[in-house]
């Protein structure tokens, strides 16, 4: 145990000695978005009927921080000690594969839900509307940052080079977010679209923790729930198993 | 530290063949290493020394054979056997986010160690790192990241240290410090195993030695019967004019160049018979110089031989 608290502990202090760069900065960008979207959008785009659009983009903002950050923290901590060698200090000592992944996922979950709490605070002043089910919120920015966080793990083992894993933030990570409704709701879409967007995963992450501050969403918070319970699952089991084998960690 | 030698096997290889593809990086190595023991694993570039202490260190897997570590295998019962052991890697890495100390604290941790602060510090004053104890890594010069490597290697008391070609780049004040502590470390019970490329560095260190080439081990001996083995002494003289050797002077010339020669001999007593039979011969001695046989020789020997 003391093995897996040194590493998660490691991790967190990692992200927090450069917290202008990892939280300080998409917290900027997450108001950047707010400030300006709600300001065009607000009088053209109608989402709910009781949700006002800058309400409405709010919790789209805040968990598309947790995601974004979550994915970022494992992804970019691994990649640099791949790159730059100092992994070793890790495959070294007795940590087991599943307390590698522990730590790595739980260091991110806790940096998404740091810079997901700072965007909804800074957002709070706009904002008109109380939180309705706050559990079901906290599950979802739970559930989400730990799914992103195992796919950082993935893409950070994965990827050899800073190019690969940018790759795979900019041709995966961004458009499946972007495409998830942080923005609009999938109701304004034509229903072929709407058809594509349940294919999306983060689609439900998003929608699910909507939930949780208006009460409304797209589909039903359970669907959702479900979908994402799977879907890290499945990724969980995919990310054990390349630890396991220690897939491009120990040849 | 720890209890003396009791003669127990330290490292024990069986069979170790790793392959890359088409490369055999080891290819069937058998070796064993006892406790207390200075071991010494020589070879050139690519006989895979390095590979195999990736694979005794777990960050490599055999292709077939096994490793284990104080009886514990490195595959089945890793967690036991990377307990035992402190590995200093050859490349120069580090961790920019934290400072000396925060580096030595945080590798503690993952070896389960806590409240390690004691050892740390006696860590810091044989390494010479007391100053720089707060220094975040990135501000540290070479020298001082490795003695930091050393260091982070040791946090956990391990019986048995490998040390991939500690000395690589390093100054000779850093070397002096860092065989010092080594030695301190040996003579206290630890285990020792080196790879260097200065060959005088294991000639004085190592009790030991396996050589190793394409990923064999082609000798396997203590280092003065590897040296006894593959060369002997050797008496250079340079003498006024060419003479014509006597036969019994004949058969020991090693080299021959003008008026420098070379001639071998097993026991400093052969040397005054060889000096008379070269006046004998008529030869006026400008220069005697007499050399004792060393690993260089003896590596390059074994290896253009192997």
């Amino acid at each position: 145990m003391i093995a897996f608290r040194t590493l998660l502990y490691k991790e967190a202090l990692r992200f927090w000695k450069v917290a202008f760069q990892t939280v300080g900065a998409p917290v900027l960008t997450s108001v950047m978005y707010l400030m300006i979207f709600s300001q065009v959008l607000a009088d053209r785009v109608k989402v709910y009927d009781t949700v006002r659009y800058t309400d409405f983009l709010i919790p789209g903002l805040v968990m598309m921080s947790v995601l974004q950050n979550a994915f970022s923290n494992s992804s970019s901590s691994l990649i640099q000690s791949k790159i730059t060698g100092n992994i070793v200090f890790v495959l070294l000592p007795p940590i087991s594969y599943r307390e590698f992944y522990a730590a790595y996922v739980i260091a991110s979950v806790m940096r998404g839900i740091v810079v997901g709490l700072g965007v909804w605070i800074a957002a709070l002043p706009f904002a008109q509307v109380a939180v309705v089910h706050p559990l079901w919120a906290l599950g979802f920015a739970l559930l989400g940052g730990a799914m992103l966080g195992t796919l950082g793990i993935i893409a950070g083992i994965w990827a050899d080079k800073f190019d690969q894993l940018a790759a795979f933030q900019n041709f995966m990570i961004m458009p499946l977010t972007m495409l998830s409704g942080v923005f609009y709701s999938i109701h304004s879409l034509p229903s072929f679209w709407q058809g594509v967007s349940h294919l999306n995963p983060f689609f439900f992450m998003i929608d699910g923790f909507r939930y949780g501050f208006f009460g409304v969403s797209d589909v039903s918070p359970w669907l959702s729930f479900a979908v994402v319970a799977v879907a890290l699952t499945v990724l969980t089991g995919v990310c054990l198993e390349m630890l396991r084998r220690g897939y491009k960690l120990r040849h | 530290m720890l209890s003396g030698n009791d003669g127990g096997i330290a490292i024990s290889v069986q069979g170790a063949v790793k392959l890359y593809g088409s490369l055999r990086a080891l290819a069937g190595v058998d070796l064993e290493v006892r406790q207390g023991e200075f071991f010494g694993l020589l070879g050139p570039n690519g006989a895979g020394k390095t590979t195999l202490i990736s694979a005794l260190a777990g960050l490599a897997r055999l292709s077939a054979g096994h490793i284990a570590v104080m009886g514990h295998d490195v595959v089945t019962d890793y967690r036991a056997a990377r307990r035992m052991l402190g590995v200093v890697p050859q490349e120069l890495v580090f961790d920019p986010f934290f400072s000396v100390r925060e580096v030595l604290r945080i590798q503690s941790g993952y070896f389960g160690v806590k409240d390690n602060e004691a050892w740390i510090d006696e860590l810091l004053e044989n390494l010479d790192l007391t100053s720089k104890a707060n220094a975040n890594m990135r501000t540290l010069s070479g020298g001082m990241k490795r003695r930091v490597l050393v260091a982070q290697a040791l946090v956990h008391k391990p019986p048995v240290i490998v040390l991939d070609e500690p000395t690589a780049g390093v100054d000779v004040e850093l070397r002096q410090t860092l065989w010092k502590f080594i030695q301190k470390l040996n003579a206290a019970g630890h285990t020792i195993v080196l790879t260097t490329h200065y060959l005088e560095e294991a000639e004085a260190l190592c009790t030991r030695i396996a050589m190793l080439k394409a990923g064999r081990v082609i000798a396997l001996d203590t280092t003065a019967n590897i040296l006894r083995r593959v060369s002997s002494h050797a008496l250079k003289v340079r003498v006024a004019e060419a003479i014509v050797l006597p036969e019994a002077l004949q058969e020991k010339l090693v080299c021959h160049e003008a008026e420098e020669m070379s001639f071998s001999f097993e026991k400093y007593e052969d040397v005054e018979a060889m000096l008379a039979a070269l006046r004998t011969a008529g030869a006026v001695l400008h220069d005697v110089e007499i050399t004792k046989p060393d690993l260089e020789q003896a590596f390059i020997g074994m290896m253009s031989k192997a």
